[in-house]
């Protein structure tokens, strides 16, 4: 199949960006969506052209390095990540718009390229636990309930992509935040340092420049790993009871 | 985050007001006389221990106030919102159905129009000032006045206000609840239930006495 591709060229954080149209011919529709982009980049880089940058690493759905928008939607047509995306959800003949994350706290270092530091200071900022090293105490030591547990993996499964936030009509990194406090508010671990945790992340997202949310929905909408927005209630819950308790540390 | 339960709490206040406003209203149907006595006795309540129309202050106030800071925390997430996409995208698309996406996009425009209706409104019906088809000392026949069929345009703005009212409350009664804590996944769809049921109930509630007056029901 041809494919028009229209995408955001952008030489470095403070060059002005635009638009920029290619043609990619024979692609081939059990192609990942990156891998028509390795198409392109090939066709550029043969012309004497600069490639395309775009980021991506495992290729396999699990690091969450590969965001872009296309055409309007995180991760495109299907709720998935870029490199889990085939083009059979695409047409012959379609033109496809590629931009990247937009954000203020998301800034675009090249092209596609943005940069994420604003969530691992996110993370830095309470996204731990403490514990005392030394030999792991027993797996059987410390019961927890089944639902807990469940609702801990489901959280624990966000890769960091940034969908949410590119999403967002709000441009909101809520989601990313709240499915980090509900991982490590729903096991025993996480307790001694729950409140002060839930304070201190809303805290540095705020101070990132991410927008407020206004559980709108759109990040669980494209979420690839299916984020539920109720974690986003847990923080409000927590970070409510937090401040009414005043018990920050 | 503190803006979130300002609007939150303050928007739970409203939509308490718009359930009792909305009750009131209704009694149009109970004839003049039930009308104007309830429109009475709301500026007797609490006497002797408040002075005339003492509750009905207390009331204005609370209202005014929360008006004030709903409308100021709205401003202010509107404007880091602005601020957090920075630069904005060629196409964008929603996700989501195309029944969340209206209200959740008219939000913030459907707010200002609620506010100016919000000002017209107590301009013709509590202060009279504006008084098409004649002032009056009831407010029984200011309402009916009002909403005769030559005066079309004012009902027709009525009822896009109160369309206006509704779009905003199925969006915000669910907002409001999932700020404060309230959502779980089981419980998503339960509260979207309700919000919407909520915000249906109400603008049929207000649309039912400006209407009836129209058509020659209520006279
Ligand atoms: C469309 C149907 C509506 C009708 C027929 C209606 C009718 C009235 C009437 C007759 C009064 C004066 C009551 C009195 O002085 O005793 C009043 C007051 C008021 N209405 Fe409505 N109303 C409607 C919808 C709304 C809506 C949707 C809102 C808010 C979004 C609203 C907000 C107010 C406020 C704030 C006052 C009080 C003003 C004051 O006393 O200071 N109304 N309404
Ligand atoms: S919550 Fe979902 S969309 Fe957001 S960063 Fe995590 S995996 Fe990506
Ligand atoms: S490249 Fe790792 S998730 Fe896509």
């Amino acid at each position: 199949m041809n494919i028009t591709l229209r995408v955001w060229r952008q030489k470095n954080s403070d060059a002005e960006g635009r638009m920029v149209t290619y043609k990619v011919e024979d692609v081939e529709t059990d192609m990942s969506f990156l891998e028509m982009l390795d198409v392109l980049n090939e066709k550029l880089t043969t012309a004497g052209e600069d490639p395309v940058a775009f980021d991506h690493d495992c290729r396999e759905g699990i690091c969450g390095a590969c965001g872009v928008v296309i055409d309007g939607v995180a991760h495109g047509p299907e709720t998935t990540t870029t490199c889990q995306l085939h083009m059979r959800s695409f047409k012959d003949g379609d033109t496809i718009t590629v931009e990247p994350w937009r954000a203020k706290a998301f800034p675009v270092l090249k092209d596609l390229v943005v940069d994420r530091g604003s969530f691992d200071r996110i993370i830095q900022a309470g996204g731990y636990i403490s514990a005392p090293t030394g030999t792991a105490p027993d797996a059987h030591a410390n019961p927890i309930p089944k639902a807990d547990a469940d609702r801990a993996f489901d959280a624990a499964t966000c890769i960091g992509c940034g969908a949410c936030v590119a999403a967002c009509p709000n441009a909101s990194g809520m989601l990313f935040t709240a499915a980090k406090v509900t991982h490590l508010g729903m096991l025993p671990q996480g307790q001694p340092e729950r409140a002060a945790r839930v304070v201190k992340m809303v805290n540095q997202h705020d101070e990132e420049d991410f927008g407020g949310c206004t559980n709108i929905g759109e990040c669980a909408a494209v979420c690839p790993k299916g984020i539920p927005l109720d974690t986003i209630s847990q923080l409000n819950k927590d970070l409510l009871g937090a401040l009414a308790s005043g018990n920050l540390d | 985050m503190a803006l979130k339960s300002l609007m939150a709490v303050t928007g739970v206040i409203l939509v308490l007001f718009l359930l009792a406003h909305m009750y009131g209203n209704l009694m149009v149907f109970g004839g003049q006389q039930a009308f104007d006595e309830y429109s009475h006795h709301l500026r007797e309540l609490g006497e002797p221990m408040l002075p005339h129309s003492g509750a009905l202050w207390i009331i204005r106030v609370v209202l005014l106030a929360s008006v004030l800071g709903h409308a100021y925390s709205a401003v202010a997430l509107w404007s880091r919102a602005k601020k957090a996409r920075g630069h904005r995208y060629a196409v964008t698309k929603s996700a989501q159905g195309a029944s969340a996406r209206y209200a959740t996009q008219t939000m913030r425009w459907g707010g200002v129009v609620i506010v100016l209706f919000v000002v017209f409104h107590i301009l013709h019906l509590t202060t009279n000032d504006i008084a098409p088809g004649g002032a009056s000392t009831s407010p029984y026949e200011r309402l009916v006045n009002g909403f005769q069929p030559e005066f079309w345009y004012v009902t027709l703005f009525y009822v896009l206000s109160v369309l206006a009212v509704g779009l905003h409350l199925r969006h915000g009664i669910w907002s409001a609840l999932a700020t404060l804590g309230a959502n779980k996944a089981k419980r998503e769809r339960p509260l979207h239930a309700a919000s919407t049921l909520i915000a249906v109930v109400l603008t049929v509630g207000f649309l039912l006495g400006p209407l009836s007056v129209t058509f020659g029901l209520v006279e």
